[in-house]
C-alpha cells in the first residue's frame, strides 16, 4: 500500500511534448532530464525543483497519457521525482518506456480524483481517501510485469544476455 | 480463419503456423534505426553489459542505421558532443549503415531509410522515434520504441514481449478529387478514429485509393498512423511497391511478398469515401481536432512550413513550387521549406523548384526535424499562428506553448502562403 497526494490533474491525450518539451531533447541522461519535467507548466515545474513534490506523489491523468514521441526523457524526468502516474490509460510507447525506466504507472481505467485528494495504492484499487471512492486497477500483461519485477529493463536484458550466452 | 497481413508476418518472423491477437512474441530485428536519441541509446546499451564480463557489441553491426536529423547541423556544443560521441560508438562498432551531417547521404531518418533501399517487405523494423510507423507504407511491420528498448534490441537482436496487435482495416473507395491528396486522407481517418482509436492496434489500408496511390502517398498515411495512437500502419505490397522498391530505391535482391487473408479478422472495418473528401485541417492542440477546411478560411497565418518525414518528398514540393511560381508569399507571412532529404533537395534544386520558392519568398532550410518540432529553427512568436505540412500540432510543438499549430496539406500551405491567411487550394488557379 502506498499513500500520496494528488500534486498534478490532468486531461486526456496529454502528450510528451507537454511532459518534456522537444527543446529539452538533447538532454538525455535521466540523472539530467527531471529538471526539464512539465517545463512549460512552469509553477508544477518550479515546485517539482524546489523539492516541494515528495516521493509518492500522484498525478492522475484522464485517456491517452503520454501519446505522441517516443522521446524516453517523458519517463526518465517523472521517474527522477518518484512520482506515479495514474492515467484512464497509457499510449503504448509511453506504457513500455515507463515499464523500461521504472517509473510507477498505474492503469486505472475510472479514475477520479482532484488536486490535493489523498490516494492510497492497493494491489487491486486505487482508494480516493478524500472522496471515499475505489477505482480498480487493471493489471499489466504479465510479461511486462517480470519486467519490473526484474527492476527495469536494463538488469532485465543484463540476466538475459549472461542466461543466453550471446 | 484467415491472418491479418501483420499477423502473417509475425507468424513468418517467429517461425510460427498461427499468430493470435494478444500472443506475447519476441522477435527478431531486421533493422534498428535511431537518430540523435542513439545518445541515450548507447548510454543505456553500455550499462546493459556493466558486470557481465564481456565487451559491449552490438548484435549486427549491418542491422542498425543512425541517421542524425533533429539538430543538423549542430544547434549547441551538448548536440555537438552528441554526435561526437555517437560518430565514436558507429566506427568502433563498424555501424554501417550511418547517415551523417551531409549533403550526398543526409537527410530525415524516416525518408532515408525507404530511398536507401533499407526498408523491405516482411521486415520487423524499429526505430527510436514514434513516427517509424512511416516504414509501413512498404510492407514492413514497422513501430517505434524508446532508447532503453533500442539498447536491449542492439544487445540481443531481437525485441521483447510484443504483444500480437488486433488490426483496423481501412478501406478507402473512390477517388481523391482534385486539390486533395493523402494528408487530407490521414487527417481525415486521424479525426475519425480519435488520437486514441488505434492505440496497440494496426492501421491496415486497402481500396482502390490505396492501390492507385504512389509510394510517396503511402509514406503520409502511415507516418500518421501514430497520430490515432497505432503501434503501425502498413499497406501490403503490390506492383507500386515493387517499383518503388526496384526504380527508386535500387533494391536488386529477391522480396518477400505476401498479403492478408482475404477471410483475415479484423477488429474493425472503416470505409472511407474519397469521392466526398476536402482538404481537411488538424486544428489546435491536438491532431484528432480536424475539420474540414470550409470553415477555417480567412485565418491569419504567421508562418507556413512545408517539409518533415509527412510531406517533404519531391512531389510535396512540386505541389508548392507550382503553386507559388512566378507570385509572391503575403507580406506579414514567412515560409520554411525542408525537403525530407538531401536527395530530395538536389532533385528539387534541379527541377528549379528551389529557385521558384525563394523568389517568391520562401526560406529554404536543409532538410531535417528541427522546425516541426521547435528544436532547431522556425520557432513560433506568442500568440503566433503556424500551418505546417508536419505531423503534430501538439502545444508547444513549434517551440512555444503560447503559440498555435494547424496541420493541412502541401496544398492547402502553397495556397495560404499567397494570401496569407488559410486559403482553399480548389478555389486558387
Amino acid at each position: 500500500m502506498t499513500k500520496g497526494k494528488v500534486v498534478l490533474k490532468l486531461d486526456d491525450d496529454i502528450s510528451t511534448d507537454i511532459i518534456y518539451p522537444g527543446r529539452f531533447m538533447a538532454t538525455v541522461l535521466p540523472t539530467e532530464t527531471p529538471q526539464f519535467a512539465f517545463a512549460d507548466d512552469k509553477e508544477f515545474n518550479q515546485a517539482l525543483k524546489d523539492q516541494k513534490v515528495p516521493p509518492g506523489s500522484f498525478i492522475v491523468a484522464g485517456d491517452n497519457f503520454g501519446c505522441g514521441s517516443s522521446r524516453e526523457q517523458a519517463a526518465s524526468c517523472i521517474k527522477g521525482y518518484e512520482i506515479t502516474v495514474i492515467a484512464r490509460n497509457f499510449a503504448r510507447i509511453f506504457l513500455q518506456n515507463s515499464i523500461n525506466v521504472g517509473l510507477q504507472m498505474i492503469i486505472c481505467p475510472k479514475i477520479e480524483a482532484g488536486m490535493n485528494d489523498e490516494l492510497e495504492v492497493g494491489d487491486e484499487e486505487v482508494l480516493n481517501l478524500t472522496s471515499g471512492q475505489s477505482f480498480a486497477i487493471e493489471p499489466l500483461p504479465k510479461a511486462r510485469q517480470a519486467i519490473i519485477d526484474a527492476g527495469g529493463l536494463i538488469p532485465y536484458t543484463r540476466r538475459l544476455l549472461i542466461e543466453r550466452g550471446v | 480463419m484467415g491472418m491479418t497481413y501483420v499477423q502473417k508476418l509475425l507468424a513468418r518472423a517467429c517461425g510460427k503456423k498461427k499468430i493470435a491477437v494478444g500472443d506475447i512474441l519476441e522477435l527478431p530485428v531486421d533493422l534498428a534505426m535511431s537518430h540523435e536519441n542513439a545518445a541515450l541509446v548507447i548510454n543505456q546499451f553500455k550499462d546493459i553489459f556493466q558486470g557481465t564480463g564481456r565487451d559491449a557489441r552490438v548484435w549486427d553491426p549491418q542491422r542498425i542505421a543512425i541517421i542524425f536529423d533533429h539538430r543538423v547541423p549542430a544547434e549547441s556544443s551538448k548536440t555537438a558532443t552528441n554526435h561526437k560521441k555517437t560518430r565514436e560508438f558507429v566506427a568502433q562498432q563498424g555501424i554501417s549503415k550511418f547517415h551523417d551531417v551531409r549533403g550526398d547521404v543526409g537527410g530525415i531518418c524516416h525518408q532515408i531509410l525507404p530511398e536507401n533501399g533499407y526498408v523491405r517487405p516482411g521486415q520487423v523494423l524499429v526505430g527510436t522515434d514514434s513516427h517509424t510507423t512511416t516504414h509501413g507504407a512498404l510492407g514492413a511491420f514497422a513501430f517505434g520504441i524508446g532508447a532503453t528498448e533500442m539498447a536491449a534490441v542492439w544487445a540481443l537482436g531481437s525485441i521483447l514481449n510484443v504483444e500480437a496487435p488486433g488490426t483496423i482495416k481501412v478501406v478507402v473507395n473512390g477517388e481523391l478529387p482534385p486539390s486533395v491528396y493523402p494528408k487530407d486522407l490521414i487527417l481525415h481517418l486521424v479525426g475519425l478514429l480519435s488520437a486514441e482509436g488505434a492505440n496497440f492496434k494496426v492501421i491496415e489500408f486497402h481500396g482502390e485509393v490505396i492501390r492507385n496511390m504512389t509510394t510517396s502517398g503511402r509514406l503520409v498515411l502511415c507516418n500518421m498512423a501514430v497520430e490515432a495512437g497505432a503501434t503501425a500502419g502498413v499497406v501490403p505490397p503490390d506492383d507500386e511497391t515493387i517499383r518503388y522498391l526496384r526504380e527508386e530505391a535500387g533494391v536488386k535482391d529477391e522480396l518477400d511478398l505476401f498479403t492478408a487473408d482475404a477471410d483475415a479478422v479484423y477488429d474493425r472495418v472503416v470505409e472511407i469515401d474519397a469521392n466526398v473528401l476536402d482538404p481537411q485541417i488538424a486544428c489546435p492542440h491536438t491532431v484528432d481536432n480536424v475539420k474540414s477546411i470550409s470553415g477555417l478560411v480567412g485565418k491569419k497565418i504567421n508562418q507556413i512550413v512545408v517539409g518533415s518525414c509527412t510531406n517533404g518528398r519531391l512531389d510535396d514540393i512540386e505541389i508548392v513550387a507550382r503553386t507559388l511560381k512566378g507570385k509572391h508569399v503575403a507580406e506579414g507571412t514567412r515560409m520554411l521549406v525542408f525537403p525530407a532529404s538531401w536527395r530530395i533537395y538536389s532533385e528539387a534544386l534541379e527541377a528549379g523548384y528551389l529557385r521558384d520558392l525563394i523568389k517568391a519568398g520562401a526560406v529554404v532550410c536543409n532538410p531535417g526535424c528541427g522546425p516541426c518540432l521547435g528544436i532547431h529553427q522556425g520557432a513560433l512568436g506568442d500568440n503566433e499562428v503556424a500551418l505546417a505540412t508536419t505531423n503534430r500540432n501538439f502545444k508547444g510543438r513549434m517551440g512555444n506553448p503560447g503559440a498555435e499549430v494547424y496541420l493541412c496539406s502541401p496544398a492547402v500551405a502553397a495556397a495560404s502562403a499567397l494570401s496569407g491567411v488559410i486559403s482553399d487550394p480548389r478555389e486558387v488557379h
